[in-house]
């Protein structure tokens, strides 16, 4: 390795994440994020078009000649922290990354300035859970018309255009119309899954799948470790200001070394995270070491996000296990998180060929 | 005032007016010092030139180039890490002159006097004292976990010189002269079979008071920048990728196929991803304070590596299988250098069991962590206000 990766926040990255965080905190408040998973309309669409169209975010990874803002995936990773921060219910990582990515290697102009806007949603019609490098279902071609079900699309009900890869080996481009989409009853409910039908449905062609795919769900892969940097910030933070002040004995608990170890592994565990989701994001903007780096921070992250999460909700005693409180969002997202793009294990077996250790 | 530029025209000049070819080690490093290029960051007339830290790579790197010898400075950690910064901070003018070349060209190795049998995480619990004899001091006690003292010419010591004040207020900070005849190191052997560390024992030492560091009973204050900068050094390593334990490891599974199985391998794999993670962790820190933004992240450096160390070479002991059942040599030797990942897995995995507890143990990191870093509450303190004497021991 000739370079090592740069692993801090730049000034302009900082002032992003200010900003990020405080249309966040004033548009994006735990209590109304759970109101709003109760309804049939989970996503918070007003907020997406604040960060869309509003802040330009949408269009980070796109470069500016092609209607984006021509920034890199440290951008883009640092909005993912603080959405994950917030659980914030919008389909930033499946379109504004996911479908973007797959556009860029396909070179749909129109449809990539248009995702870049904000105005036209995209989703990847691959499974969430798949690693990069694995499967995918492709859709039945016949006549010019798309015929099948595709399981496990993220953020498919919010959509204005799916991709959707073909059995002839192509990415089609689908109006969300023009499909059946069926929300379901998800783990996640800051980011469900849907079953998208197709019958007959026109498309057209955008490129190759493979290649698309492919580049998408690494990207997806390495920036979600961002996300879920995200997430476990929140944990830990949160569950460090409550333990101060919650009082049991005539103390704080926070008081308690057990409780203290606990907290101070935590840190350490975010700490590391935190090199690592910088790492990955840098990688992928570099083009260095990519796929190695992105590999190591979704095997570290996976586990770490969850491991907070559930720290959090233990740490937080009876109040972390009801409805009201908004632990239980952050451990959805982190245990499906923990699924999205490869779980650790996918990861760890990609790894094994990459740095030559070999399996028996 | 020092930029990158001129000192590698300083160092250029020095290296033309001492050819490391035809000089001697000895001369060479000393005349290195009085150059003001031993250690940049350092006052000039005491080895350095009053420049940023960071430009000493600059010196170094003309310096390994040109073939010139160094200072080898592995055999004087305790010396270079901890007792030179704590002189340069505290120390009178005739201190800093007596001591800092000689520690520095590693005529004069240094180690610690610092722990003893009944004063290990709660080291301001010292017993060892000294008492003041006119222009002397009488040192008695006992210290123990000594790396080097067989080797040491000096020793950084803390004593406690008033036992009716709460303990750390009793404490004096002094530099003990190791070839004082009251001065008896013996070998303290370990897990390992090699004898790394020592106990001394200190009957009668006399140390002048012009030997005294800081101020009487202040000896607590100075070794806390003692005790800071022994984890300084960590921010100038770039480490490669396997450049630690996992190396080893990682090795011998790409060497030996006949000792894989599938538990091994998932294994490995998990502990491959977490010394990757802290090497990223530890870049991310050397980063920070490269840029002049050091953050509390080494605060726990020492707390991931020393269980690193510990998982990984745990798991090569075992994936040797029946070569795990051996031990390359039992044999009572007294090391010049400790290396954490020399030798043979066995004792990789029994020195490795020391991490944990050198330098603080992972349990007092972790209240340091839970305490400064996340500011929760700190241990009840009962000794607080106690003086040392009442102390129940």
């Amino acid at each position: 390795m000739s370079t090592q990766p740069d692993l801090l926040y730049s000034e302009e990255e900082e002032a992003l994440r200010a900003a990020v965080r405080d249309l966040l905190t004033d548009h994006c408040a735990p209590a109304d994020v759970i109101a709003r998973v109760e309804t049939d309309a989970p996503h918070d669409r007003a907020l997406w078009k604040s960060l869309a169209e509003g802040m330009g975010l949408a269009g980070l990874l796109v470069p500016e000649d092609r209607g984006g803002q021509g920034a890199s995936h440290r951008e883009v990773a640092v909005v993912l922290e603080e959405l994950g921060r917030a659980v914030a219910p919008v389909p930033y990582l499946t379109s504004a990354v996911v479908a973007t990515e797959a556009l860029l290697a396909c070179g749909d102009a129109d449809l990539l300035a248009a995702l870049a806007s904000g105005r036209t949603i995209g989703a990847l019609a691959v499974g969430l859970h798949l690693a990069p490098g694995a499967a995918f279902t492709a859709v039945r071609v016949q006549d010019g018309l798309l015929h099948g079900e595709l399981r496990g699309i993220a953020d498919a009900s919010v959509a204005d255009v799916l991709l959707v890869p073909a059995e002839d080996g192509g990415l089609y481009a689908v109006e969300a119309n023009a499909a059946t989409i069926t929300a379901q009853a998800s783990l996640d409910l800051t980011r469900p899954v849907a079953t998208v039908r197709l019958d007959g449905a026109p498309g057209r062609r955008l490129g190759d799948a493979e290649p698309a795919v492919r580049r998408a769900l690494r990207a997806a892969a390495g920036l979600l470790a961002s996300e879920q940097l995200g997430v476990a910030d929140w944990a830990l933070t949160e569950t460090v200001r409550y333990l101060k002040e919650r009082k049991q004995f005539n103390r704080p608990v926070g008081g308690f070394q057990a409780l203290k170890h606990r907290l101070a592994q935590l840190w350490l565990e975010v700490v590391n995270l935190r090199a690592a989701a910088r790492g990955a994001a840098d990688a992928l903007a570099s083009g260095e070491d990519t796929d190695v780096i992105v590999s190591v921070a979704q095997a570290y992250a996976a586990p770490v996000a969850v491991h907070a999460a559930e720290e959090a909700l233990q740490l937080h005693g009876g109040i972390g296990m009801t409805w009201e409180h908004p632990i239980h969002l952050y451990l959805k997202r982190a245990k499906a998180d923990s699924i999205a793009y490869g779980t650790a294990g996918a990861h760890r077996e990609a790894l094994a060929a990459r740095v030559d250790l070999q399996a028996p | 005032m020092t930029g990158a530029e001129e000192l590698r025209e300083r160092t250029g000049e020095f290296l033309a007016a001492h050819p490391p070819a035809t000089t001697d080690r000895l001369d060479f490093l000393r005349a290195q010092f009085d150059a003001g290029l031993a250690w940049v960051h350092y006052p000039e007339g005491l080895g350095g030139l009053g420049a940023p830290r960071s430009l000493q790579g600059v010196v170094d790197a003309e310096l390994a180039a040109a073939g010139a010898p160094d200072n080898d400075p592995r055999r004087n950690g305790i010396g270079l890490g901890m007792a030179a910064p704590t002189i340069l901070k505290y120390g009178t003018e005739e201190q800093k002159q007596r001591f800092l070349k000689p520690l520095w060209t590693g005529e004069e190795v240094w180690c610690q006097l610092f722990s003893e049998p009944g004063a290990g995480s709660d080291l301001a619990g010292l017993a060892t004292r000294a008492v003041r004899e006119g222009d002397s001091w009488i040192v008695n006690g006992q210290k123990v976990w000594t790396s080097g003292a067989h080797n040491a010419r000096w020793a950084i010591l803390i004593a406690r010189t008033d036992p009716t004040v709460p303990k750390h207020a009793g404490i004096t900070y002094f530099l003990c002269d190791m070839t004082d005849p009251g001065v008896d190191v013996r070998p303290l052997r370990q897990i390992t079979g090699e004898a790394e560390f020592n106990e001394v024992f200190l009957t009668d030492v006399r140390i002048p008071d012009a030997h005294r560091l800081g101020a009487v009973g202040d000896g607590w204050r100075v070794a806390q920048t003692t005790l800071n900068n022994e984890r300084v050094a960590i921010g100038g390593m770039r480490l490669p990728r396997e450049g630690g334990m996992i190396g080893k490891v990682a090795q011998t599974w790409r060497e030996r196929p006949d000792l894989r199985t599938h538990d091994l391998h998932q294994r490995l794999l998990k502990l491959w991803v977490e010394a990757e993670v802290s090497r990223l962790t530890a870049e991310r820190l050397r980063q920070q304070l490269v840029a002049g933004q050091p953050g509390p992240e080494g605060a726990g450096m020492k707390l991931a590596f020393a269980r690193l160390n510990q998982e990984i070479s745990g798991l090569e002991v075992e994936l040797r299988g029946e070569e795990g059942l051996l031990y390359d040599d039992w044999t009572l030797r007294r090391p010049e250098l400790v290396d954490f990942t020399g030798r043979d897995a066995g004792y990789r995995y029994l020195r490795a069991k020391g991490n944990s507890i050198e330098g603080g143990t992972s349990e007092v990191l972790l209240n340091i962590v839970a305490e400064r870093v996340l500011g929760l509450p700190a241990e009840p303190r009962t000794d607080k206000d106690v003086a040392w004497k009442d102390l129940s021991r």
